[in-house]
């Protein structure tokens, strides 16, 4: 009944193409996005702003990113760390080499040279598949943060190795470094995802999507109807890897000011890939609500024992933190194991019969 | 279809229940001291000690005096994992209930938390870690990481080298490791120690050892190859242990195997058994519980069950630099209170201003029941680092001696190493030099 779309014609192709065909879901994309946008910057504390709403989004942009490559186009990829790692150090190089350049084109430009090395490391996957293309990737990932922990280059011969975010302004306002507010920087984590996101999903509803899920479906026929396997594979590596350089550049700038290669070690790609599975291989939905698990969830975790007036000794309460994790992720890949998006799915398939289901 | 109504509930009640969670803080009317600590992970072996010192000390505080001049020290621990993404939830966290200075434990947080300090107005305290340009305290006014910098330890760890071979003239043409942890934190001592290299022309090598560093067999066999006469270690955690037990696997001299003072620790050489015998290490202040404030803590804290750990872990180094970390905190924030007033909460302005014009005397010592324990310090304006001295510890096969005197660091080399790297830190994140003179 809620989401009753009975009465709703669509008279013309423009109207059949929509994103969102149906009015519910466009009121509710667009009351969201609203919310979004304005009640966090204006009601959120800081730690709510820094410690959760941007690393959510940096994640869900990340994740978007990998599932796109593993979601859509099925090539199971472990070097997201590695990717995100190029973006951060690659956005550190522009924006101390050009101080002049607006801080957003950085993180375009840092997207581009992660796109590209995004594409080098995507060759393998026409010749291996499956867990054997995960272990190429791992290597990517390896060589990556060896690479940047090696040449002191990339951290303009910094002695501790660390890149720091420099101060930059767009329009006046200080968008990274120490002085930027938090709600600025949420703004823009929050535009950056919420374009990319856009971006995503008119790329999966168009014909770069379908090649995608037609090579992951089954390759041998994809080939036969005319897809061509190295340029939709590498054109998957490539968009994948500009979200994660992207994510990645944002990761440094705009959440963590201050990063090492510690912070992009094999952990960081394994959780992206958490996120992905959880939410929802092939869906842009299942991206933010993976996120938002892996996100949220542990940090409700550490609060809850003070919201209950429990004082447990620290140690103590990250175990059992890690074990509810990890039991809360294995009931919900046992409930439902295509993810949270699915459950979304599933709901509004209900809240359409709502309530009369026979 | 039972199961996934209940997930959904769950779902949507865990990410509602999140804000009430966070919305529950309290100002609270004492001095607030937030600890991140890792008591679990690759690095609990160096970490829980090292909170469970300053715990403790503080609770003696507490317990025995009431707090500093009448004023509560009210700390929560928050856990990190030596992680830097879980260090800015802790600090984001504990920041909101007026925190007045903040302990990192560990560099990677550290040089996160600098840009951050001034702006907030949180002091960092990052004592005998985190950022050496930081010691130009007319850069980094909020930055503190006195008694020495790792440059500092790394000059002095060199001369103590220089000594036992007979004079730093000696040096010329010797093979001198350094195994470092990959990650800021080790890296930190490299810039000094390839300078003393050139100076005194001895052979430096610098051996990598990557997070969480259990796996060593590849840098133990360059050390092998290159047979150095002294190797210099920056480990922590379980990194510590696990090139000790190489370093007596190979049959390397353990007397010439120094480690910085994080890698000097109990745990660090119990593992190895005997092989670990002769194993050196740098440190700032002595091992063991033969001083009256270990009797006052085990009078105040232990024997009413009030103590962190066991009575029996008390006097590792680590333990005993808690206390350090903790005595050093206590004594700033006394010298802020006994400037503007005590009974009353200080801001972090005046906190920063006690560290800033700490002053800890022999005397002080003395009467803190630390006599020996540690060296005296005056901070100042431009030097928030204090320079101080270094000992030498040595593993005897059950506990730790003292086997050197103070070796007084280079200050002729570090310190114009510390002005040139905090002008090219200090522009990095904007800043301009503050007039040490115009400040009272």
């Amino acid at each position: 009944m809620i989401y009753r779309e009975a009465g709703q014609f669509k008279t013309t192709y423009a109207a059949d193409q929509a994103i969102f065909p149906i009015l519910q879901d466009r009121v509710l994309v667009t009351l969201g996005l609203v919310a979004a946008f304005l009640l966090p910057p204006l009601l959120a504390s800081e730690y709510w702003l820094q410690a959760v709403l941007i690393p959510f989004m940096i994640y869900a942009l990340a994740a978007l990113g990998l599932n796109l490559l593993t979601g859509y186009a099925g090539q199971l990829s472990l070097g997201t760390g590695g990717f995100m790692a190029v973006g951060a150090y690659a956005a550190y190089k522009i924006a101390t080499s050009f101080p002049g350049l607006n801080i957003l084109l950085v993180f375009a430009l840092a997207g581009l040279v992660s796109a590209g090395v995004g594409l080098l490391f995507g060759i393998p996957s026409l010749r291996i598949k499956g867990f054997y293309l995960a272990v190429a990737t791992l290597a990517a990932q390896f060589f990556l943060i060896w690479l940047f922990n090696k040449v002191a280059w990339f951290v303009n011969y910094a002695p501790s190795g660390t890149i720091t975010a420099p101060p930059r302004t767009v329009f006046g306002v200080m968008v990274t470094g120490p002085l930027a507010t938090a709600p600025v920087r949420y703004v823009v984590v929050l535009g950056v995802a919420v374009l990319l996101a856009l971006v995503a999903k008119n790329l999966v509803r168009g014909r770069v999507g379908r090649s995608w899920m037609a090579i992951r479906d089954r390759d041998i026929a994809a080939e036969i109807i005319g897809i061509r396997p190295l340029p939709t594979k590498l054109l998957a590596f490539g968009i994948s890897s500009f979200y994660c350089g992207v994510a990645g550049a944002e990761f440094v700038f705009l959440y963590l000011g201050s990063a090492e290669t510690t912070a992009f070690d094999i952990t960081l790609s394994f959780l992206v890939l958490f996120m992905v599975i959880i939410g929802g291989l092939g869906s842009i939905l299942g991206s933010f609500l993976g996120a938002a698990f892996i996100v949220l969830v542990p940090i409700f975790l550490t609060n809850a024992p003070h919201l209950l007036h429990l004082s447990l000794p620290v140690a103590l309460q990250k175990q059992i933190e890690l074990m509810v994790f990890g039991a809360l992720i294995i009931f919900f890949l046992i409930v439902e194991p295509h993810g949270l998006a699915r459950l979304w799915q599933i709901s509004k398939e209900k809240l359409r019969l709502w309530p009369f289901p026979h | 279809m039972r199961p996934r109504a209940a997930l959904i509930a769950l779902l949507t009640l865990a990410l509602l229940a999140g804000p009430l969670a966070l919305a529950a803080h309290a100002q609270s009317k004492d001095a607030f001291i937030p600890l991140l600590v890792y008591r679990t992970g690759p690095y609990a072996p160096s970490g829980i000690p090292i909170a469970n010192g300053f715990v403790d000390y503080f609770t003696l505080l507490n317990e025995r005096d009431g707090g500093i001049n009448g004023v509560k020290v009210v700390f929560e621990e928050c856990e990190t994992q030596y992680d830097t993404k879980q260090g800015v939830e802790c600090y984001e966290r504990l920041k909101g209930k007026s925190a007045l200075l903040v302990n990192p434990y560990s560099t990677g947080i550290t040089y996160q938390l600098i840009p951050k300090a001034p702006v907030d107005k949180v002091v960092v305290f990052s004592m005998g870690y985190g950022m050496s340009a930081a010691s130009d305290g007319r850069w980094f006014p909020w930055v503190f990481n006195f008694p020495t910098n790792y440059w500092s330890q790394a000059s002095a760890v060199i001369r103590y080298i220089g000594t036992q071979e007979g004079g730093l003239e000696k040096l010329k043409g010797k093979k001198i490791a350094h195994i470092f942890h990959n990650s800021p934190y080790g890296k930190e001592a490299n810039p000094t120690l390839e300078d003393l290299a050139k100076k005194y022309q001895f052979e430096l090598t610098l051996l990598a050892v990557d997070h969480p560093g259990q796996e060593q067999k590849s840098t133990w066999l360059q050390v092998r190859r290159l047979n150095p006469d002294w190797i210099f270690m920056s480990g922590w955690g379980v990194m510590n242990q696990v090139a000790v037990k190489e370093a007596s696997s190979i049959g390397f001299k353990m007397d010439h195997f120094i480690g910085n003072w994080w890698s000097a620790n109990d745990s660090d050489v119990v593992p190895a058994g005997e092989g670990a015998k002769g194993y050196k290490g740098a440190t700032f202040h002595a091992p063991g519980t033969n001083f009256k404030v270990h009797a006052e803590i085990v009078k105040n804290v232990y024997d009413k069950g009030k103590g962190a750990g066991k009575k029996e872990e008390m006097g590792t180094p680590l333990y005993n630099r808690g206390i350090v970390n903790a005595m050093l905190s206590a004594e700033a924030l006394r010298t802020a209170l006994a400037k503007y007033g005590n009974k009353a909460t200080p801001t972090s302005e005046q906190v920063r201003w006690g560290f800033e014009n700490l002053n800890l005397t022999d005397k002080r010592l003395d009467e803190l029941g630390m006599k020996g324990f540690t060296h005296p310090i005056k901070v100042t304006c431009e030097d928030h680092e204090g320079n101080g001295p270094v000992l030498i510890q040595q593993w005897d096969g059950k506990k730790w001696e003292i086997v050197s005197d103070w070796v007084v660091p280079m200050r002729d080399v570090v310190r114009p190493k510390i002005e040139a790297a905090a002008v090219e830190e200090g522009k990095k994140l904007g800043y301009t030099p503050r007039d040490c003179s115009k400040e009272k």
